[in-house]
C-alpha cells in the first residue's frame, strides 16, 4: 500500500471556489482559495476546504464514486454529483461555483432538505409479485426481461432530476407531481417481470404525470444516464392514454387509417 | 432531566440502516413490536449501497455440486478456522433462503439461461456462488430492503448519530444521539437494541470506506460493557484505485477477476502463479489456460491464482511493488481487456458485466478498461473483528444488545471471503431482528437513568467550550489515519505496533482538547470531533490485539512472525473494558466443533 512516497507529482495550481454559505433563507457566496491538481473532483476540494479552512462547511457525501447519490449540488449552475465532476472538465481560470440544489428547502451551505422525496416514494404502491413459478417458491425469468427494467433500477436517488425539473423547480408543484425520479420508480415497478399491481390510475391522478411536458432536462442531468423521458415517462404516458382515453384513441386510429387509405 | 431531550420509545431500536440494520428492522417489525431505525446519513446511502460483486449463497444454480456444506467449508478455510463455526454453519444453510426472499421483495438478479438466479465466481469460493446484478449488487440489495422496509411501519430517523448506549443494571435500555440538521439531542428508549453500524475503515488513510465508518458501533458496545473479538483482523482489499491521487482507495470489485481479469507486474508477468499457498494448491490452476477455462465455467478446471483469498493477493501485490516490479503509481496492473483474445465482442461483454467499473475508470481516471489495464493497489476494506455475539441469537455479552453485519464478529474468522458480507447481512440481520424482538417482549421493564443522558450531552457539547487553537478534528483524524496506515497496516511488526499504541495515546489527549467552531446546525467539524473517541477506541483495540497475536494468519500479517502458529488457532482474542476503564485483552477458547461439521471440513479439504 505504501509505494506512494515515490510517486510522480502532478501539476498543482491555485483556484478560487465560490461556495454557498448560510442557513435556511439567508446565505451568500463565499470565496475560498484552494490548491488543486487536475485529477481532483469538486468534492475533493470541498472536503479540503472543510478540513483546512471551514470546519463547519456542510455538505453530504458517502461513496466518492458516484454510487450513493449523496453529493448532489449545482456546480457552475449545473446539477451534478460533486464526486464525479473533475476539475479538468471545468474552466481552469475561472472561479468554480458550488451551491445547493435549488428545488428543495435549504438547510445549510450545500445541504438541502430532501425529505419530500422520501415521502413521494411512500405514495407509490409497493411491489406485488405474482405467485411463484416453482414449488420451492422461486421464479423463472429471462435475462432479456430483467434487462428491460435494470436501467431504472440503476437509480442512485441523487434527486438531480428532481432538482432540474421545471415543474418542481419553477412551478413548485410538489403537492401534485412526484417528479421524474418517482415516475422512473413507477416504471421500474410497472415493467418488473413479476409485478401484478396497477399504478396507472394513480400515475394519472395523484402522481400527476400529465404535468410533464417532455422537456428532457431530467434525462440530461441523470448521472446514471437513465433515459428517463424516452424509456420511463413516455411509455407510461402512453399507458395512461391507453387506459383512460382508449375510445378516443381508437377513433383517432380509425380516422387516420381511413385518411391514409383514401 | 430527560425532559430536555426529545424522547421517543420503541420496543426495538436498530442503529444503522445498511443491509443488516434494514433486514433486522423488517424482521422485528414483522413480529408486531414497535421498531425505530436510526442512521447517520440519508436512507439508502449506507455502505451496502456500494457493494459491487455479489452475495454468496450456495444455491447451486450454476454448478449443482455446490451446497451449504461446501460453502461452510470454504468460509472456515478462508477464516483460517478461528471462525465462530456455528455462525458459519447457519450462514451457509440460510443464505439461499434469504436471497430468494429478496427476490420476493422485488430484487432482480442476473439470470441463468433457464431463468434462475445467476451466480459468479469469487475468491475462495469453490463454485460459482455469487448472486449478482452486474457490479451493483449492493444497490439492488439496499434498495430492495429500503423499498420493502418503508411499508412495514418502521419509524425511521435519518441523519441521527448515536453517541451513547443507555443501560440499566447491566442490560441495555436505549440510546442517546443527536440529529445532524439542528444538533438537537434525542433519547431513544428501547427494550432491545440492534447494533448494525458497519465498519472502521476511516481509521486508515487509504480506504474504500466513507466518513461514516468510524467504528461507532464497536466503541458504543465496548463502552456499554460488551466484548469485542478478533479486532486484529482487518481486510485490505487487493484492488483499489490508485491514480489519480484523489481516487486512491476507491474499490475495484473482485468481480473483475471473477470475470477473467488478471494481475500483471511491470514486466507483463502474471506474478500470482509464483506463490500459491499449500492449503490452496490442490484447488488452484497451475497454468494460464486452465485459469481461463475456470472463469468461463469449465467444471473440470481449477480457479486462477488471482482468485485466491484477499489477504494473500494483497500481500503478493505489495511484494511486487516492494521489489521494484510495480506500476508507475505504485501498484500493479489489473487487466480485463485481455479477454478479447478469447471472446468476440469482449468490449460489450465487459460493459455489460462490469458497467460501474467501466464508468468509474472512464470518468475518474480517463481509462477505458475494455482497452487498457487498470492500475490498482490494496485498500482498507473490511473489519472481520467486532462485537462478540451468540451465533444463534446474535446477542452480545450485554443483555438486550444485539449485533449484526460488519460490526459483529465471528462469521469470517481471520479473513472474509468476498460476497460473504452481503449474505452475512441478511442471514444475521434476520436473526438479530427476530431475537431482539423476542427479548424486547420478554423484558419490557427498565428505568432510564437521566444522568447517563446528561453525561453524554455534556461530553458532546464540550468541544464548543474549548478555545484551543491546536489541531482541529480533521487534523487529529488524519494523524490517526497516518499512524494506523504506517504501523497497523498490511505488514506489521511488534515495534511498529507498539509505537502506534503510543501515538494513539497522544492523539487521545489531542482529541480531548479539540475545539470546534460554529453552531450545532449541520456542523461536520463538530460531528467529526464526536466521531474521534470511537475511532481511537477501535484503533487501540486493533493494535492491542495485533500485538498479542504473535503469528501470521488471514488478514493479520506479522513480518516478525511470518508463519502461522497452530497454538494460536484454538482461541480468539477478546477485548473488554476493565473496571479501571482500561482495555483488557484475554483469550477465549473456541468451543469444540461437532463431529458432523468436522467431517464436512475433512471431506472438503
Ligand atoms: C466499495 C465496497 C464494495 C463492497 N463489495 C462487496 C461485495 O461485492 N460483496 C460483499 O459481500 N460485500 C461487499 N462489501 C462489504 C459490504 O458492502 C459491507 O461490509 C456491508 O455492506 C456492511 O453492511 P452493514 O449493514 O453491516 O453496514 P452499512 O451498510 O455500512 O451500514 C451502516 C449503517 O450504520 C449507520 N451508523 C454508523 N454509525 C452510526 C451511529 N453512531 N449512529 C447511527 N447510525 C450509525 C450508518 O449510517 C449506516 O446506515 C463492499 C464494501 C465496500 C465499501
Ligand atoms: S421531461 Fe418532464 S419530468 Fe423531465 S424535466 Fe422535463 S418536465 Fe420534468
Ligand atoms: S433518475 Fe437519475 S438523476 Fe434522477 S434520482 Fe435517479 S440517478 Fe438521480
Ligand atoms: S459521494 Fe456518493 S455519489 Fe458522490
Amino acid at each position: 500500500m505504501d509505494a506512494s512516497s515515490a510517486l510522480p507529482t502532478e501539476n498543482t495550481r491555485e483556484q478560487t471556489f465560490r461556495l454557498w454559505r448560510g442557513e435556511r433563507d439567508e446565505g451568500e457566496f463565499q470565496d475560498f482559495k484552494a490548491t488543486v491538481t487536475d485529477g481532483m473532483v469538486v468534492l475533493d476540494v470541498v472536503l479540503q476546504i472543510q478540513a483546512e479552512q471551514a470546519n463547519d462547511l456542510a455538505c453530504r457525501w458517502n461513496c466518492k464514486a458516484g454510487k450513493c447519490g449523496s453529493c448532489s449540488a449545482e456546480v457552475n449552475g449545473k446539477p451534478k454529483l460533486m464526486c464525479m465532476t473533475r476539475l479538468d472538465q471545468l474552466p481552469a481560470n475561472e472561479p468554480v461555483t458550488v451551491e445547493p440544489m435549488r428545488a428543495f428547502p435549504h438547510v445549510k451551505d450545500l445541504v438541502t432538505d430532501v425529505s419530500w422525496n422520501f415521502e413521494q416514494k411512500m405514495k407509490v404502491a409497493k411491489f406485488q409479485p405474482r405467485a411463484p413459478d416453482a414449488p420451492d417458491g422461486t421464479w423463472r425469468m429471462q435475462q432479456a426481461d430483467v434487462d428491460r427494467v435494470q436501467e431504472f433500477r440503476k437509480c442512485i436517488e441523487c434527486f438531480l432530476c428532481q432538482d432540474v425539473c421545471h415543474v418542481l423547480r419553477d412551478h413548485h408543484k410538489h403537492d401534485e407531481f412526484i417528479g421524474p425520479r418517482f415516475i422512473t420508480y413507477v416504471a421500474a415497478l410497472e415493467m418488473h417481470p413479476l409485478d401484478t399491481a396497477d399504478r396507472i390510475p394513480a400515475l394519472k391522478e395523484e402522481h400527476g404525470v400529465g404535468f410533464c411536458n417532455i422537456t428532457k432536462c431530467c434525462t440530461e442531468v441523470c448521472p446514471e444516464h437513465i433515459q428517463i423521458t424516452d424509456n420511463a415517462i413516455i411509455p407510461l404516458k402512453e399507458r395512461v392514454v391507453d387506459q383512460f382515453y382508449d375510445p378516443v384513441g381508437k377513433l383517432v386510429k380509425i380516422f387516420s387509417r381511413r385518411s391514409t387509405n383514401t | 432531566m430527560t425532559g430536555e431531550y426529545e424522547t421517543v420509545e420503541h420496543d426495538v431500536l436498530v442503529i444503522g440502516a445498511g443491509g443488516a440494520g434494514l433486514r433486522a428492522a423488517i424482521e422485528a417489525a414483522s413480529t408486531g413490536v414497535r421498531v425505530g431505525l436510526v442512521c447517520k446519513s440519508l436512507l439508502g446511502k449506507a455502505h451496502t449501497v456500494m457493494a459491487e460483486g455479489g452475495v454468496a449463497a450456495a444455491m447451486g444454480n450454476v454448478d449443482d455440486r455446490d451446497d451449504w456444506k461446501v460453502h461452510f467449508a470454504d468460509t472456515m478455510r478462508g477464516g483460517q478456522y478461528i471462525n465462530n463455526w456455528r455462525m458459519a454453519e447457519l450462514h451457509a444453510r440460510e443464505a439461499g433462503a434469504r436471497v430468494n426472499e429478496l427476490e420476493a421483495w422485488g430484487a432482480l438478479f442476473d439470470r441463468t439461461p433457464d431463468g434462475r438466479i445467476l451466480q459468479r465466481n469469487f475468491g475462495g469460493h469453490k463454485y460459482p456462488r455469487l448472486a449478482h446484478v452486474g457490479d451493483r449488487t449492493g444497490l439492488e440489495m439496499i434498495r430492495t430492503l429500503q423499498d420493502h422496509g418503508i411499508h412495514q411501519g418502521i419509524d425511521i430517523h435519518m441523519e441521527v448519530t448515536i453517541v451513547a448506549l443507555l443501560t440499566d443494571g447491566g442490560r441495555v435500555c436505549g440510546a442517546f444521539g443527536y440529529d445532524r440538521e439542528r444538533g438537537r439531542f434525542h433519547v431513544y428508549k428501547a427494550a432491545a437494541v440492534v447494533m448494525a453500524t458497519g465498519g472502521i475503515g476511516r481509521a486508515f488513510k487509504i480506504t474504500s470506506n466513507s466518513w461514516e465508518y468510524t467504528g461507532d458501533g464497536h466503541a458504543l458496545a465496548y463502552d456499554a460493557g460488551a466484548a469485542l473479538q478478533d479486532m486484529e483482523f482487518v481486510q485490505f482489499h487487493p484492488t483499489g484505485m490508485i491514480w489519480p491521487p484523489s481516487v486512491r482507495g476507491i474499490l475495484v470489485t473482485e468481480g473483475v477477476r471473477g470475470e477473467g481479469g488478471i494481475l500483471k507486474n511491470n514486466q507483463g508477468k502474471r506474478f500470482m502463479f509464483d506463490n500459491i499457498p499449500d492449503n490452496y494448491k490442490s484447488s488452484t490452476a497451475d497454468n494460464l489456460e486452465e485459469g481461463w477455462k475456470y472463469v468461463t465455467g469449465d467444471k473440470n478446471s481449477r480457479r486462477p491464482p488471482e482468485l485466491l483469498t484477499r489477504d494473500h493477493v494483497a500481500r503478493m501485490i505489495m511484494r511486487e511493488v516492494k521489489e521494484g516490479r510495480g506500476s508507475p503509481h505504485g501498484g500493479v496492473f489489473l487487466d480485463i481487456a485481455w479477454i478479447k483474445e478469447h471472446i468476440p465482442n469482449a468490449a460489450e461483454h465487459i460493459k455489460r458485466k462490469l458497467p460501474s467499473m467501466y464508468h468509474q475508470f472512464m470518468q475518474l481516471a480517463g481509462i477505458d478498461i475494455t482497452k487498457e489495464a487498470m492500475e490498482i493497489g490494496p485498500t482498507t476494506h473490511y473489519v472481520m473483528g467486532g462485537i462478540r455475539v451468540d451465533g444463534d441469537t446474535q446477542m452480545s455479552t450485554v443483555p438486550g444488545l444485539f449485533a449484526c453485519g460488519e460490526v459483529a464478529a465471528g462469521l469470517h474468522g481471520a479473513n472474509r471471503l468476498g460476497g460473504n458480507s452481503l449474505s452475512d447481512l441478511i442471514v444475521f440481520g434476520q436473526r438479530a431482528g427476530e431475537h431482539a424482538a423476542k427479548f424486547a417482549k420478554a423484558n419490557k421493564k427498565y428505568t432510564i437513568d437521566p444522568a447517563q443522558a446528561d453525561n453524554a450531552a455534556r461530553a458532546a457539547l464540550a468541544p464548543f467550550d474549548r478555545t484551543t487553537t491546536a489541531d482541529g478534528p480533521f487534523q487529529v483524524q488524519e494523524a490517526l489515519q497516518e499512524t494506523m496506515h504506517a504501523n497497523v497496516g498490511i505488514v506489521r511488526n511488534d515495534a511498529d505496533l507498539r509505537s502506534a499504541l503510543a501515538t494513539i495515546n497522544t492523539l487521545r489527549e489531542k482529541a480531548a482538547n479539540v475545539a470546534v467552531r460554529g453552531n450545532r446546525n449541520y456542523n461536520p467539524g463538530w460531528n467529526t470531533a464526536l466521531d474521534l473517541p470511537s475511532l481511537l477506541t477501535v484503533s487501540e483495540a486493533l493494535t492491542r490485539a495485533a500485538i498479542a497475536r504473535e503469528e501470521s494468519r488471514g488478514g493479520h500479517f506479522r513480518e516478525d512472525k511470518p508463519d502461522k502458529d497452530p497454538a494460536f488457532g484454538t482461541f480468539n482474542f477478546v477485548i473488554t473494558k476493565g473496571a479501571d476503564g482500561e482495555m483488557q485483552l484475554k483469550r477465549e477458547q473456541i468451543p469444540e466443533m461437532p463431529a458432523n461439521l468436522k467431517a464436512i471440513i475433512e471431506e472438503n479439504k
